[in-house]
């Protein structure tokens, strides 16, 4: 009965090519396309493995369909492609109007998709563009199911790439690690240990284990070359490790940098403990999302490259309200540090709670464009994304515009010299007050560039502000008042000693005993970790 | 300069009034029953709960609508207990003794709700609890909506171990570091043992409230993935930290399929700040999602579409999204009704005793029902893979709802505990 209806099924289907040759079909065998659609997932999986194995292109719409949702079972005998609009059989291309409303979900769990994913995959060995082989192959390397070598010996007989050869031989190497020619698997254990790829190791280590008494390789020299190409993955990878804890350190260190330089201009130069630090820093956040949402709505175009729009966006927002704020508070206060700092701790409120009225007390979505998205893989198991290298990167060059504002123009030795002597100052010409006004909103401005570059790795909410202003503050202290040099390094050590306690105490513990070591650091060394030297230091 | 300088002193003054400002508008109204809703709006937790609070405000309308409960208008006191765990406790004592509300729905992390236990208790008042939890706990004076460990966590690590969960044999488990996480992985640990999953092949990780930077933590899981045998991460990471933690799994390229990030607190919500794409796979175990397809759902999330359109809920009026927390405070809500017109009045006790075998034709397409003697809910659980759209696609259930059990099995202490709450 069943072989009549494929046979009557397929007779349909070949009248239906027959009268309208433009028609989209699946020609793949009935049943297997009835299996993708009704079985369970091992009889699902298995068809998928019998279509990428057989490579035919007819498929694809097929598994397209069942990738996007579309491909739906009826009664658990019909397998349907409904579009959302359209329902047709997915085996003789048949409409069926009106659509069926007892069509039911085919449960994609990441089982399926593993082996869906591997389906395209051998499809794409044989796609002409390069980055799409590449990518084919970098999934099929993973599978390491023999079913896949004839494909594989195609494609090699085939690819002139020479790093898809490559590839393609450690994919290869996988397949071949259950191949009964001793020596075949010997070469296939060579080529996967050299190879640095990332599944390599638990490829490799299937081989050591025992299937129950016996090893699931029976041969002692191959589990001896198997273990040794591990020992030398494992090399790999420690060296891999330690880079990339060196990384995170950095990273971390980039980002407190960002948050302390501001107030090492507003509390390191000019001496005014701005609760409101972290604030500004939030206020420069909110700036980047509303840059984000302006171009998202305006010029779509221009979308991708929304965060450099809002570096200037940000940083002119949070100066402004720094400048605002010394015009209007901190200029009455100068010199009164406990008023200045229950001042400012008011305004901070006021900030948030202003935030939280216009914007909601959630938090908001600033999305990462493509660019800063994913990551470059430098090792098997060390990845960079790129939305810290960015953070680094910006880092370094607020440091160095920072120093070359202070250093080299006129506003920076206006500001340095009110800073160290303020009547003097005053005595030979530099207006004071407007000098005091600028320094404030440069330093409030740098904290706006902060929030710029955190609102891409961290939540943006009202709070934000709150869980940086200790460790801003952490910062400057620790690396001296009044030096910029000293904040750099004490980000820095601060950022790579932080992380290296992570990973071994945890990030509860590695917060506290970093806590604790800067009190004590503090009590043996007051001024920090390079102190201002001269006559005027100790005002 | 003076008048300057108290005016900040005002300004400053009247900023932190105005953080504890959303505290009670209308006390004195008359002949309404009014009811507390107990969750933080501002803090870490600001992204799970303010939408409970805006769901019990919805459900109160709703109820209101239909001529209140027992002839009279329910009026909501709405507070802020910020994310801080003491301030909780404060505002709930206020809720009950000044405000004199006759139940309170609020909380969300175990810690906010160990704080305000005391308090519930030693005033003789009701609490609804929405959100799941590690059990361990069964008081008089609280009804738990939301799921006991075998009616989440459980099923989840079952799902894994399965075949098509992916057979994981090594397990990270990753929380928030509160009384929660701690006792839900004391509790997976036990049941992982009692499925012969040695101890090293358990790591378990913790994080402070609000951490934001994940790449220590992402390192650790993918060396140890990389140790061989396939593993799974079980998370119990709480609040905003969410968001930091999937933007960090997508950039280092941890895909679903390599290893599986199973969350425990995170649903629709949590995902709203987040760009799904790279996190398509990753599942979360819960007893609702938005995708469940049922008239019941259906018709809910019509009313709260409606709703945060009406009341131009920030986020939501343009992208409305529903949740299991949600759908337990409005079960909680609507059965708290129900039991006081069964009881004809609003006292702790009556009202107690009318919630035993309360049922609701529960969003997510079964009939929740409150056990007769333990306080928890009978509720399916639903297991889900994150979509590209942030929502979730079902990908195992049970048959129908599981009675829950708040004293594990799995830990060896609670052997001869009953049941029900200790009676006073």
């Amino acid at each position: 009965m069943t072989s009549l209806l494929a046979r009557l099924q397929t007779a349909a289907l070949v009248l239906a090519l027959g009268l309208c040759g433009s028609a989209t079909l699946a020609r793949p065998a009935p049943e297997l396309v009835l299996q993708l659609a009704t079985g369970d997932n091992d009889a699902r999986i298995a068809a998928l493995g019998t279509l990428a194995a057989s490579a035919d292109p007819d498929a694809l719409p097929l598994l397209e369909a069942l990738r996007d949702d579309a491909l739906k079972s009826r009664g658990g005998n019909q397998a349907v492609i409904y579009d959302g609009e359209t329902a047709r059989d997915a085996i003789t291309g048949k409409p069926l109007v009106p659509v069926p409303d007892d069509l039911e979900d085919v449960m994609t769990n990441n089982r399926v998709t593993v082996a869906l994913d591997a389906a395209f995959a051998a499809f794409d060995l044989a796609a002409p563009e390069r980055a799409t082989r590449l990518a084919a192959v970098r999934t099929l390397q993973e599978s390491g199911d023999p079913a896949l070598l004839p494909l594989l010996d195609k494609a090699l007989a085939t690819e002139k790439d020479p790093q898809v050869i490559d590839l393609l031989r450690v994919a290869q190497a996988g397949a071949r690690l259950h191949h009964p020619d001793r020596a075949t698997r010997l070469a296939a254990i060579e080529t996967l240990g050299g190879s640095g790829a990332p599944g390599a190791r638990a490829q490799l280590g299937s081989l050591l284990e025992k299937n129950g008494a016996s090893f699931v390789e029976a041969d002692a020299a191959v589990r001896e070359a198997a273990r040794k190409a591990i020992s030398h993955i494992d090399t790999w990878l420690e060296i891999g490790e330690i880079a990339g804890g060196l990384f995170t350190g950095v990273s971390l260190a980039s980002i407190l940098l960002l948050a302390a330089l501001g107030l090492a201009i507003t509390y390191g130069l000019m001496g005014v403990i701005n609760m409101a630090h972290g604030e500004l820093i939030m206020i420069g956040a909110y700036a980047t999302f509303l840059v984000q949402n302006l171009l998202r709505t305006h010029a779509p175009g221009l979308f991708e490259f929304y965060p450099l729009f809002a570096i200037p966006v940000a940083f002119l927002v949070s100066a402004l309200v720094g400048a605002t704020m010394e015009r209007l508070v901190i200029r009455h206060l100068y010199g009164r540090p406990l008023e200045t700092l229950l001042a400012t701790w008011g305004i901070s409120l006021v900030l948030i709670q202003g935030v939280r009225s216009l914007f909601g007390a959630q938090n908001v979505m600033v999305e990462n464009p493509a660019w800063l998205s994913g990551g470059v893989q430098v090792m098997s198991n060390l990845i960079l994304p790129w939305n810290r290298l960015a953070i680094i990167a910006f880092a370094i060059l607020v440091v160095m515009g920072m120093s070359l504002i202070l250093t080299r123009t006129r506003l920076g030795l206006f500001v340095r010299a009110v800073t160290q002597n303020r009547q003097m100052a005053g005595c030979v010409g530099v207006a004071t007050p407007r000098v005091d006004t600028l320094a404030f909103a440069l330093g409030s401005g740098v904290a706006g560039l902060a929030g710029c570059a955190l609102a891409q790795v961290g939540n943006v909410g009202p709070d934000l502000g709150q869980s940086y202003i200790i460790d801003s503050f952490m910062v400057v202290v620790l690396g001296g008042v009044g030096q910029l040099a000293g904040t750099v390094y004490a980000a820095l050590g601060l950022g790579v000693f932080n992380k290296l306690l992570e990973g071994v105490a945890g990030a509860v513990l590695a917060k506290i005993t970093v806590l604790v070591l800067i009190i004590v650091f503090i009590q043996k060394r007051p001024q920090g970790l390079f102190a201002v030297k001269g006559r005027f230091a100790d005002n | 300069m003076q008048s300057r300088r108290s005016f900040i002193k005002v300004s400053a003054l009247s900023a932190a009034m105005a953080l504890a400002g959303f505290a009670s508008s209308a006390a004195f109204a008359a002949d309404t029953i009014k009811v507390g809703v107990l969750h933080s709006l501002s803090g870490t937790m600001a992204i799970s709960e303010t939408v409970l609070k805006d769901t019990a405000l919805m459900a109160i309308e709703e109820i209101n609508a239909k001529g209140g409960v027992l002839g009279k208008k329910l009026e909501p006191v709405v507070v802020d207990p910020a994310s801080n765990w003491p301030l909780f406790a404060e505002k709930a004592r206020q809720l009950i003794s000044s405000d004199k509300v006759a139940v309170t729905f609020g909380c969300w992390t175990s810690v906010s709700r160990k704080s305000v236990l005391p308090v519930f208790e030693e005033l003789n008042s009701l609490l609804f609890y929405p959100v799941q939890y590690e059990g361990e706990e069964l008081s008089k004076n609280v009804f738990y909506t939301g799921a006991a460990p075998n009616q989440q966590a459980i099923p989840a690590v079952e799902y894994l171990l399965s075949k098509d969960g992916g057979s994981a044999k090594r397990f990270v488990l990753l929380g928030t570091d509160y009384v929660y996480p701690r006792t839900t992985n004391k509790i997976l640990r036990a049941f992982l043992k009692s499925k012969g999953v040695a101890d090293a092949d358990i790591l378990e990780e913790y994080t402070p409230f609000g951490h934001s930077d994940y790449q220590t933590i992402i390192a650790k899981i993918k060396k140890f993935a990389s140790e061989g045998k396939k593993t799974a991460v079980v998370s119990t990471i709480n609040g905003d930290s969410n968001v930091p933690f999937y933007k960090e799994l997508g950039n280092q390229g941890i895909k679903a399929t390599d290893v599986p990030v199973v969350a425990f607190s995170v649903g629709e919500e949590e995902l709203r700040g987040v760009d799904t794409k790279p996190l398509v796979g990753h599942l979360a175990a819960w007893n609702y999602f938005m995708s469940v397809k049922n008239p019941t759902n259906t018709e809910f999330i019509k009313k709260w579409t409606a709703y945060a359109k009406k009341h131009n809920l920030a986020g939501h009026k343009d992208k409305p999204l529903t949740n299991d927390p949600m759908e337990a405070t409005y079960i909680g809500i609507h059965m708290w009704a129900q039991a006081a017109e069964k009881a004809k009045s609003t006292d702790t006790d009556k009202v107690i005793a009318a919630m035993a075998g309360q049922t609701f034709k529960a969003p997510s397409g079964f009939v929740a029902k409150m056990d007769e003697k333990n306080h928890h809910l009978h509720k399916p659980v639903f297991i889900g893979e994150v979509r590209a759209d942030g929502q979730f696609r079902v990908v195992w259930k049970t048959p129908g709802p599981v009675k829950a059990q708040p004293w594990s099995p799995y830990i060896p202490e609670n052997k001869g505990k009953k049941d029900e709450p200790e009676k006073k």
